[in-house]
């Protein structure tokens, strides 16, 4: 009977609590800045593309719901001929953003990405790429990477030496 | 055998080796750089350090290179010891504070041996914060990508590329930590074994350019064990695909046949398969609307199968199903050979000799392991090149054990043994038309016309038994007779190479008197022939007759269908010739992977699979049968094997329907019924529906990706999985994920070996065979007691004619093959079309370097730039085969010349 009571008296005074559901789609939900949701592809500080196509978000999906192809300008820069997402398999586990080795593959707080029709939940580059660095500003791969690919010169990147002069035997 | 301690546990190994080689033979993981089992060790990179220890009751041990040391009975030493861990870690930090932050567009990424030996030693983050040192990179020609940065300092390239493979081009610069590989300026990497880099280096400094254009990580490929169909040594591939497409070769180790190695034609010869010249669509000509279905194409068939008489001309290089389907269908009286009746005879003397089985066929392995060598008359470096590299690995490593004799070294001791050996070389006799790279290891270079070169094979036969009819010559060529009989009797496992090469049948007799005379002396005696294409032997097996005799039942019967096989018969015959075969056939039937002059003359014309994808069986040049199997489905339906077409008219021309699907083998046994010389050729590759625990073996490895998304562009959902009922395989990732038998090895993969250095684990021992190897079938079986019958017909010497020149055909590597030319690089790489003489005849008429002639080749005339050569026999020329755009030759005649312009 005291336990029947109880129950009574605090679903009573919840009334008063704050409400913890809100009015969805009137007013939107407030989402943390690393929530994972809808991934895209970011730029890096100069404008260019950052995914290099290096294939690691798409081996790191456990449910193989990214296909790409690699290839390159005539600087030699690795970019993503296609980039597909499908998001119909997507569990959003965020593996891909933490194998992506240049920043480029990002999870972003946004939920809304329902479709009456599945075959809309195929993304492909145009839909994936923002004009944005997203989570993580300031990083651009190639100025830390070895080889030349139109960002830097060799030798002229951070934390890199002047190329050898093959025919100097100075130490 | 030996006993080793190895972390205090008892190991049985092999004597004679090394400590890293019985660590890797007894599945131990030991990291290693400068070490490979072709290439033996010089202890350059530190890594394999492990600890040895001078008894059971010694504690404190020294560090060693595992490479460095030899295995001592009852020697104990520890793998997993605190210092030698915490070195082996060390250096690869060391070796890391300059390798640059390249991985994520890396080629070599997720097959590097750099990435798995870091992971193996434990080393994870980047302590140094000073800089990175820098290199610029260099071009170097279509086939191979260079990028400095990368390179750890191993030497396994300038060892490969210099002394292993003999290239020049290549080399270590520069000093102490700026050591600098590539070469002495920008330019094409010009040994044609140049595409092995990539597998050699460790990193990523030498990655496959071809592969760049449509770059796939190995994770990401589709992948099947294939056979190389770019000459007739028959090199094991891996072919991988990926949106399907064909992406790259690699190398399939097989102690056999490769080894670790293949030539650059064959490794980057595979572009044709993704050519926009494929054929892609039955058609029959000279209808309304010509392209149709293979339901109207099987109906349209049907009445030109049974209204005519149908001969069928084969292929060399077509798969044994192909071209048994094809003599099935027509009738054994009704097939002819799609090569000219002077090689077919050529090729038939030679199936008879090894057929007889006197002497048994050489193998790439006994090549390697042979004492003294004679090639008679075939130019193998550009015929056979993983042949021609095998030929100076065998004088290599001669010269080694000569100089090893009394001495305490071991034979894998890399740098001890080229100080010991110096210049030494073991012996080959390189007797051919013109100079070849192997003159430089040759001891005995002769270049003669052909009938001279038959003329003294048969006299050195005479020297090593008298018993045989003595051949006149003079004295220069006498005495190299005596040279070469000399070092062949004291051979113990003397090889003889000769070809069809030269379309002259007296050199095949000569080379066989040669081998069957040295069976006397010598313990153990090979005998090779090369032959013109992937399945020129098989074809030669089915021992049917010529084209000219298909030109003359078409001219002379009415009413004659002919199938013609994958073969493009303007690149074997004269046009002339071929246009009357044409012209007095009334319908004509193509089956053809590519569009080419043939295919042009067909009324049907049937889309065939390469080799990419379709299953079939190859026989190479010593008789073995090897089966390549499909790589993927192509997302045209009507790319089928052409065995597979050839069965569905055979059905539809006995008017049966067409119900259940035929499988390979079910083709090779029909073969072995109809011919008794291909017993067991259906036995060459475990059958269909050979399983491993009740599972199929995957095609693609276990990290395979995309599998949900790659199609979703077309349909979200995913289709079933494509079927293969011709093959142990499946098209997924789903199946036995163990070891696969060894010729059922679609990918070298191994825990923690993601580079193609995994193949250790595959070997019994490291560089050894394949656990259970099964390296195909070989079809001629050797009789040990079988009496040799000499050939004594020895033909005349050459006489040089004036004005007049024998014309022989020069082979190039890159462009004398017809599907491999195809690719990009190849084409860039092969030669403008030339032709060739001695010094002597140019001097005569005053010629020089790059003058235009004019020559009259039966009635017709060619305008080519000369190439003199110092080493041509005076009377011949040479013209290039087979390059794309130039026609077939009569090759042997007599040619004329016209006009000269300076």
């Amino acid at each position: 009977m005291i336990s029947h009571l109880r129950t009574m008296w605090l679903v009573f005074i919840h009334l008063f609590r704050k409400k913890a559901t809100i009015e969805y789609p009137e007013e939107k939900v407030e989402l943390h800045p690393r929530y994972r949701g809808r991934i895209v592809l970011t730029k890096d500080p100069d404008g260019g593309e950052r995914c290099v196509g290096c294939y690691l978000c798409a081996v790191a999906c456990p449910v193989d719901c990214i296909a790409l192809q690699a290839t390159e300008d005539e600087n030699g820069r690795r970019y993503p001929d296609f980039f597909r997402i499908n998001f119909s398999r997507c569990i959003f586990c965020g593996y891909c953003e933490e194998a992506c080795p240049t920043y480029a593959i990002q999870l972003i707080p946004d939920f809304e990405m329902a479709e009456y029709n599945r075959q809309n939940l195929v993304f492909e580059k145009e839909d994936l790429l923002i004009d944005s660095q997203g989570k993580y500003p300031g990083y651009n791969f190639y100025r830390v990477a070895g080889l030349e690919a139109g960002v830097k010169k060799k030798g002229e990147g951070e934390h890199e030496e002047k190329p050898v002069d093959v025919h100097s035997l100075l130490p | 055998m030996s006993t080793i301690f190895i972390d205090n546990k008892q190991y049985e190994v092999k004597a004679g080796k090394n400590l890293l080689e019985a660590c890797l033979g007894v599945g131990i993981d030991l990291p290693y750089f400068c070490w490979h089992p072709a290439l033996g060790s010089v202890g350059a990179c530190r890594q394999c350090a492990v600890k040895v220890f001078r008894d059971e009751n010694d504690t404190q041990g020294r560090l060693v290179m595992s490479c460095m040391e030899g295995i001592r009975d009852g020697l104990h030493l520890s793998v997993n010891d605190k210092t030698a861990k915490a070195f082996r870690s060390q250096v690869i930090e060391w070796l890391m504070t300059n390798h640059p932050h390249d991985c994520p567009v890396c080629d070599e990424g997720g097959s590097c041996h750099l990435q798995d030996m870091t992971v193996m030693t434990g080393h994870d983050y980047r302590r140094y914060h000073f800089k990175k040192r820098t290199y610029t990179n260099q071009y170097l020609g279509p086939f191979i990508h260079h990028e400095m940065n990368r390179c750890i300092q191993c030497y396994r390239c300038v060892r490969y590329y210099h002394e292993y493979a003999g290239g020049k081009d290549l080399n270590v610069f520069a000093a102490h930590n700026h050591v600098y590989f590539g070469r002495e300026r920008d330019g094409v990497l010009e040994s044609p074994f140049s595409g092995n880099l990539v597998e050699v280096c460790p990193t990523g400094v030498f990655t496959d350019k071809t592969l760049r254009e449509h770059y796939t990580r190995k994770w990401d490929l589709t992948t099947a064990p294939s056979v190389c169909h770019h000459c007739a040594v028959g090199c094991n591939t891996i072919a991988g695909e990926r949106y399907g497409q064909l992406r790259c070769i690699t190398n399939r180790y097989n102690s056999q046949v490769n080894g670790y190695f293949l030539c650059d034609r064959g490794r980057f010869g595979y572009e044709f398969v993704n050519s926009e010249n494929r054929i892609t669509q039955p058609i029959i000509r000279n209808q309304a609307v010509e392209a149709v279905d293979e339901t109207s194409l099987l109906e349209h068939l049907r009445t030109l199968l049974t209204n005519h008489t149908v001969i069928g001309i084969g292929s060399p290089r077509a798969s044994m199903e192909s071209n048994i389907a094809l003599m099935q269908l027509v009738g054994r009286e009704n097939f002819y050979q799609g090569i000219s009746d002077n090689e077919v005879f050529v090729e038939r003397r030679i199936e008879e000799v090894m057929q007889s089985g006197v002497i048994k066929a050489a193998s790439l392995q006994d090549i390697q392991h042979s004492d003294a060598i004679v090639i008679l008359g075939e130019d193998i470096w550009n015929t056979a090149p993983v042949m021609a590299l095998a030929v100076r690995q065998g004088v290599m490593k001669t010269a080694a054990q000569h100089a090893l004799e009394n001495r305490a070294i071991a034979e894998w001791h890399d740098a001890a043994v080229k100080e010991i050996v110096q210049q030494e070389k073991g012996f080959l006799a390189n007797c051919t038309i013109g100079a070849s790279p192997l003159d430089e290891i040759s001891s005995s270079i002769i270049h003669k016309a052909p009938e001279d070169l038959a003329r003294l094979g048969f006299a050195i036969a005479q020297r090593l038994n008298t018993v045989l009819p003595a051949v006149q010559l003079n004295d220069e060529m006498s005495t190299q007779a005596a040279i070469i009989a000399a070092a062949l009797q004291k051979a113990k496992r003397p090889v003889i190479i000769s070809g069809a090469g030269l379309y002259n049948e007296a050199l095949i007799r000569a080379a066989f008197d040669i081998a069957a005379a040295c069976k006397a002396t010598a313990t153990e005696v090979h005998l090779a022939y090369v032959m013109p294409e992937c399945n020129s032997m098989g074809l030669a097996m089915m021992q049917a007759s010529g084209f000219e005799n298909a030109v003359l039942r078409a001219s002379r019967a009415k009413n004659v269908a002919a199938i013609v096989l994958e073969n493009d018969l303007y690149r074997n015959m004269p046009a002339q010739i071929t246009d009357v075969f044409f012209n007095n056939c009334q319908h004509c039937i193509v089956l053809d992977s590519l569009n080419n002059a043939t295919t042009q003359h067909a009324d049907v014309l049937i889309p065939a699979a390469s080799f990419a994808e379709g299953d079939g069986t190859l026989v190479n040049y010593e008789g073995r049968a090897q089966r390549f199997y499909q790589v993927f489905v192509p997302a045209n339906k009507n790319m089928q094997e052409s065995w597979k077409w050839l069965m569905k008219m055979r059905l539809i021309q006995s008017g049966a329907a067409i119900d259940k699907p035929c499988h390979p083998e079910e083709v090779l046994m029909m073969g072995e019924q109809l011919l008794p010389q291909l017993k067991g050729i259906s036995t060459a590759a475990p059958r269909r529906d050979f399983r491993v625990n009740g599972q199929a073996l995957p095609r693609e490895p276990h990290r395979y990706s995309g599998r949900t998304a790659m199609l979703a562009n077309l349909a979200v959902s995913e289709p079933k999985p494509k079927q293969d009922g011709d093959s142990p395989f499946t098209f997924t990732m789903e199946g036995y994920s163990g070891m696969p038998p060894s010729p059922l090895i679609p990918f070298f993969w191994s825990p923690g070996w993601n580079s193609i250095q995994a193949v250790n684990k595959y070997q019994e021992e490291p560089g050894g065979s394949l656990k259970n190897e099964h390296a195909g079938k070989l079809l001629f079986e050797y009789k040990r007691d079988a009496t040799p019958v000499y050939f004594k017909d020895i033909p005349e010497a050459f006489v040089v004619r004036t004005d007049k020149w024998l014309l022989l055909p020069q082979y190039e590597i890159f462009g004398s093959e017809e599907l491999s030319v195809y690719s990009k690089g190849i084409s860039e790489r092969s030669p403008a079309a030339y032709i060739a003489m001695s010094a002597l005849d140019a001097d005569q008429m005053s010629l020089v370097n790059g003058s235009l002639i004019t020559v009259k080749i039966f009635e017709q005339l060619y305008e080519l730039p000369v190439r003199i050569h110092a080493n041509i026999p005076k009377g011949v020329v040479l013209m290039p085969s087979g390059l794309p755009g130039v026609p077939a030759m009569a090759w042997n005649s007599w040619v004329q010349i016209i006009s000269i312009k300076l």
